[in-house]
């Protein structure tokens, strides 16, 4: 007992020490806590996003970083527990890091999203922005919005928009099929809505939900939706409940097509393989074939550099325009201060690194930026998936001002000093 | 009619792949007791070992190879873990294999990766065997089912017509007094254990490129194979058989079936509306809730016939 007691103490004093050295490194670089699971089941995502920043971020520091001072990128393991990323909020701000960073899990970002909010409040010397990644829920940037809250990936209603507007013309009888909990339920509405209003000819044949990751066999499923006569397969599905599906079908050979919100993560290429080819389609941000196809050399190189060093896809090309804009707003504020950075991070505009334009919207803090369907093809890919011998093909891209939707979002912003 | 049709098929190459991995489980089960968490992890294992083999020797070497290695492990884990556990009671066993299972998925993923392995069906099977209603029906999935016919008929005239087999047999229903008898029981346990951790292995060769080999998939077949145990009832392979076959059916057919209870009441004359209480429950069509059928069946089989369908004991 007293040897445990002697080990707490020891720990303590020891991560004191930390919280100080911490407090004193803080001034040489700006510090952005990343949190994320790097570890269990959903481990291979953070993993990922890890390395891909990284290599941003060196990019970034290469170009001189913000106000001479280097970004530095500081990882803490939320093992995707709401709780656990407050951990990680609490030794962010202990440290005085004036960014926490997160991606995966909009329950997540909810808990981060009121937990910032209470302490910058409480704490206006030490306040923090939090930058959301990849948590999608809609209701983030409208009901819950919140000025210390920025996300920089679109959310699920403006994803939605995109898959329906990409829909070939062909293409006039779908089926939905997404996972019962609050995502998958989301992509269902508002998949439905945005075809209603963007393809009225297009007639949904089906409509399911399926137990979340319970599923280990799917081709009853594939049966049901070749009975219902559909061409494509809408799904919002992820992990193994899209792996197993989008398999199930072309086994069977079903005449569809899939288009999905996440074939294209870590994982996807490989599981679909080259039975895939020509059929899945995958709304996203970003494929490296896309420099090819718009001739971007500079963009091309820099993506290739990744993947040579990684050996895995580079798909974070929207991570990179966190970081620029990042850059641009401490810069424009002219301190590492959150209440400064976050003023000058509101209406910013840039173009990305493939040249489409990128605004952060004043209103509800939901960045508007280009996104694209690939499709899952050999021909005229350059750059692989996994090793695959198949690539993500640009099959069409939607610009931001087409996904420019509406905000309910009544924003609390701070008095100005 | 053909919905019908196919959906029996995809049930039974589900519930046939459940069997593989069940069959060895109930083995242990039944005889040792213990409520094997790591057997998953062997089915798990053997879709990588049959992966990584089938690299340099392709899948025919893997599909032998990969179930031997995997009984080589279970053999091992038994004799020099699981025995000195033993002592200590059925908990700590149960404990043991828990802990085992996540320490065998840590190293699964420290080895192989976070991501899939692209372990794929070899080309000879391929290709769609026959076509019903315009459903192809995959070779492969008529090769799982061969491989498991063969192994249900393997393992039963192992059971009832060798030796050792009779000797199992009788440890499963009265284990004392086989040990009274003088038989080598602990080694038993051993080949027992071994040989359903090499079965486990060989479900994961065959059912690894059919699904998809990552680090996640013990972790989800875990919990129907204990659903399938517990409902076939213990020390009965034909009892194992026939819940799987049954947890198979019923979740391929639960998807097809598009009505909820409010479609039931109806035939009462009751129409349910948003007034009704309980709306939301009584309008749920099946399909969103055939994957917790198998659960629901087991709260109620624990309940009323705790020793299971054909168990000769309780559980």
């Amino acid at each position: 007992m007293s040897v445990s007691i002697r080990a707490a103490a020891a720990a303590f004093v020891a991560s004191v020490g930390i919280g100080f050295s911490g407090h004193a490194a803080a001034q040489a670089t700006i510090k952005i806590a990343y949190t994320d699971p790097l570890s269990g089941p959903f481990a291979q995502v953070g993993d990922a996003n890890l390395k891909q920043m990284n290599y941003i971020i060196d990019f970034i520091n290469s170009k001189g970083g913000a106000l001479g001072k280097k970004f530095e990128l500081v990882p803490f393991d939320n093992k995707s527990q709401p709780a656990d990323a407050l951990l990680a909020l609490k030794s962010a701000t202990d440290q005085n890091m004036p960014f926490i960073m997160q991606c995966s899990g909009s329950n997540i970002a909810a808990a981060l999203i009121e937990g910032v909010e209470k302490h910058n409040e409480r704490n206006p010397e030490s306040r923090i922005i939090y930058l959301n990644c990849g948590a999608v829920a809609t209701e983030l940037t409208n009901e819950k919005c919140s000025f210390w809250h920025y996300r920089f990936d679109l959310n699920v209603a403006q994803k939605a928009e995109v898959m329906a507007r990409a829909l070939p013309k062909d293409i006039t009888k779908v089926y939905l099929l997404n996972q019962d909990y609050l995502f998958g339920q989301s992509v269902q509405r508002d998949v439905k809505a945005y075809l209603a209003k963007v393809r009225p000819d297009v007639q949904v044949v089906g409509d399911e939900l399926i137990p979340l990751g319970k599923i280990k066999d799917f081709s009853p499923y594939i049966t049901k939706i070749k009975a219902s006569g559909a061409k494509a397969l809408l799904t919002g599905n992820w992990g193994p409940d899209m792996n197993l599906l989008i398999k199930s079908g072309l086994e069977a050979g079903a005449d569809l097509r899939y288009y999905t919100f996440y074939a294209h993560l870590a994982g996807g290429a490989t599981a679909i393989g080259p039975a895939g080819d020509g059929k899945v389609f995958s709304v996203m941000a970003f494929s490296e074939n896309q420099a090819v196809d718009i001739k971007n050399a500079a963009a091309e190189a820099w993506t290739k550099e990744f993947r040579d060093k990684h050996k895995f896809d580079f798909y974070a090309a929207g991570f990179r325009t966190i970081f620029e804009l990042l850059q641009t707003a401490v810069n424009k504020a002219g301190a590492v201060d959150a209440t400064k950075i976050a003023f000058a991070l509101e209406g910013l505009t840039a173009k990305d690194f493939l040249g489409y334009d990128v605004s952060m919207r004043k209103d509800d803090h939901q960045i508007m930026t280009a996104y694209l369907v690939g499709g899952f093809q050999k021909a005229g890919v350059k750059y692989d998936s996994e090793g695959t011998g198949l690539g993500w093909k640009s099959s069409a891209t939607i610009l931001a001002k087409d996904v420019e939707q509406a905000t309910i979002c009544k924003m609390k912003r701070p008095p100005v000093k | 009619m053909e919905v019908f049709l196919v959906t029996l098929l995809n049930g039974l190459v589900y519930g046939m792949l459940l069997f593989m991995l069940a069959s060895g489980l109930t083995l242990i089960f039944s005889m040792m007791g213990v409520l094997n968490f790591a057997h998953a992890s062997a089915y798990m294992l053997g879709a990588y070992f049959a992966y990584t083999v089938s690299l340099y020797a392709g899948f025919w070497v893997g599909l032998i190879v990969a179930p031997i290695i995997c009984g080589l492990i279970g053999a091992a884990i038994e004799r020099y873990g699981l025995r000195k556990v033993h002592q200590n009671g059925h908990i700590a066993e149960l404990l043991f294999t828990f802990g085992l299972a996540l320490i065998i998925e840590k190293v699964v993923q420290m080895t192989w990766g976070l991501i899939p392995v692209p372990y794929r069906i070899p080309a000879v099977l391929d290709h769609p065997l026959f076509s019903i209603f315009g459903t192809q029906f995959h070779t492969y999935r008529a090769f799982m089912l061969l491989i498991s016919a063969l192994m249900f008929g393997a393992i039963w005239l192992a059971l009832t017509r060798t030796r050792v087999g009779l000797v199992i047999q009788a440890a499963l229903v009265h284990p004392e007094m086989v040990s009274a008898l003088g038989h080598n029981v602990p080694r038993m346990f051993t080949l027992v254990f071994a040989s359903g951790t090499a079965l486990a292995g060989l479900a994961g060769v065959i059912g690894g490129n059919y699904q998809t080999t990552d680090p996640a998939m013990a972790f989800t077949m875990g919990p129907i194979v204990f659903v399938v145990v517990v409902f076939g009832g213990l020390g009965s392979l034909l009892g194992c058989f026939i819940a799987s076959l049954f947890m198979g059916l019923i979740q391929t057919f639960a998807v097809v079936l598009d009505y909820s209870l409010a479609d039931l009441l109806k035939q009462f004359g009751v129409i349910v509306t948003s007034a009704t209480p309980f709306a939301e429950l009584l309008t749920i069509p099946i399909p969103r809730i055939g994957a917790l059928l198998p659960y629901a069946l087991l709260v109620l089989i624990l309940l009323f016939r705790p020793r299971g369908l054909m168990g000769t004991r309780d559980t």
